[in-house]
């Protein structure tokens, strides 16, 4: 695949990621302001939740992307095993930092939502255990890839975990379908969506914006990444002259 | 067959295993990982009183009755195939209400009937403003 080879050459990477960037992250901010201003002013309260539907602006773009984000390591890593290229086991481990926060900030408008809602800020239920597990498979990601390399590994065992990690990601989304959960079942298809559209319009704004962040986030991490190699990689070569 | 060819065949492998994993994992627990029973799941046999069980339905429409004391409640608990009555004494969230998705903790009596130490409220997955609660669904079944 000779597309995918001209990005993952890292100086050409960086030529695009530098620029890339601050319009990633000023467009995902744009964004979110917009959908945050629409969703706390523009938007009715629900019939039954009142004002805490308003959550949802935020909770279910973090519920995106702390799955999409396992979604992105999962493939880095196949990338990686398959390819051998570096700079897709850095685009892994740059993902993995933003990915665990938005799964715990997933976790914890959830639970915030929880209370006045259900009445419980916290059932072990087959959605909210799950997702709870992914939070700990990220921060078990980044340890062991902080282990891998401190060892000198090549990063195949993380790549590995990486993969299986994403078994997860279809128990998630299919836990409220299969099985009895106290949380409720998708709002929101590809097409259709059982939220009234006069509450839903702000959230695609704020699940981009997010969205962008994240990409942002992402960026900026696998370019200081690269540049610690490159410094390490220097120190190295000053210390054997 | 090329060493990256046989890596890209090993990374499907892979990701095939993991798909039949999820898929396995889902169903094989799908009782135990069940949040609460339906009234209808235990018709034939009831979980013995000294067990700590959630059962799990919609308020039957009608069915809540307040006691003198202000804090007990009994209500009726259907999945549309089956019902079991409830009593319950504490206070009951906000969202607890009749034709609305109920979750309660407790046990079973032997005559069948639930006893809560806890209510929670089910939400469902529909969203609207009040001014559509003219022409408001009603949530018939807690079942997909």
């Amino acid at each position: 695949m000779p597309a995918l080879h001209a990005f993952a050459n890292p100086a050409r990477f960086l030529k695009i990621a530098r620029p890339l960037t601050p319009v990633l992250f000023w467009l995902g901010v744009a964004l979110i302001a917009f959908g945050a201003w629409a969703g706390l002013t523009q938007t009715p309260p629900d019939y039954l939740q009142g004002e805490s539907v308003r959550i949802i602006y935020l909770h279910v773009p973090a519920a995106w992307l702390g799955m999409g984000g396992w979604s992105g390591i999962a493939l880095s890593s196949i990338a990686f095993l398959v390819w051998r290229h570096p700079l897709a086991a850095i685009a892994a481990r740059a993902i993995a930092v933003p990915g665990a926060v938005f799964a715990a900030i997933c976790l914890v408008t959830g639970a915030i939502w929880g209370r006045p809602t259900w009445g419980t800020y916290w059932q072990w239920d087959g959605r909210l255990t799950s997702m709870l597990l992914l939070l700990f498979v990220y921060l078990g990601y980044m340890a062991l890839s902080r282990a891998d390399r401190e060892r000198g590994g090549a990063g195949e065992i993380p790549a590995l975990y990486g993969i299986a990690g994403s078994v997860l990601l279809p128990i998630i989304r299919y836990s409220v379908v299969w099985w009895n959960t106290l949380h409720q079942g998708p709002s929101i298809g590809l097409t259709q969506s059982t939220i009234d559209r006069s509450i839903l319009w702000p959230l695609p704004f704020t699940l981009v914006g997010f969205t962008l962040l994240f990409a942002a986030i992402v960026l900026m991490r696998m370019r200081a990444l690269l540049a610690i190699a490159k410094a390490e990689a220097r120190l190295r070569r000053r210390a054997e002259a | 067959m090329t060493a990256k060819n046989q890596r890209m065949a090993l990374a499907g492998a892979g990701v095939l295993a993991i798909a039949v994993a999820a898929v396995l994992a889902l169903s094989g627990l799908k009782d135990q990982a069940a949040f609460f029973y339906a009234p209808s799941d235990v018709a034939g046999a009831l979980p013995p009183p000294d067990k700590a069980v959630r059962l799990g339905g919609m308020v039957a429409d009608h069915s809540i009755k307040r006691a003198a004391d202000g804090v007990s409640i009994a209500f009726v608990v259907t999945d549309g195939k089956a019902t079991t009555p409830v009593s319950f004494t504490g206070i009951a969230p906000d969202l607890f209400r009749e034709k609305s998705g109920v979750v309660a903790e407790g046990h079973f009596n032997r005559d069948g009937s639930f006893t809560a130490t806890n209510l929670l409220a089910k939400h469902d997955e529909k969203y609207m403003p009040p001014e559509m609660k003219g022409r408001m669904h009603e949530t018939k079944t807690l079942e997909r």
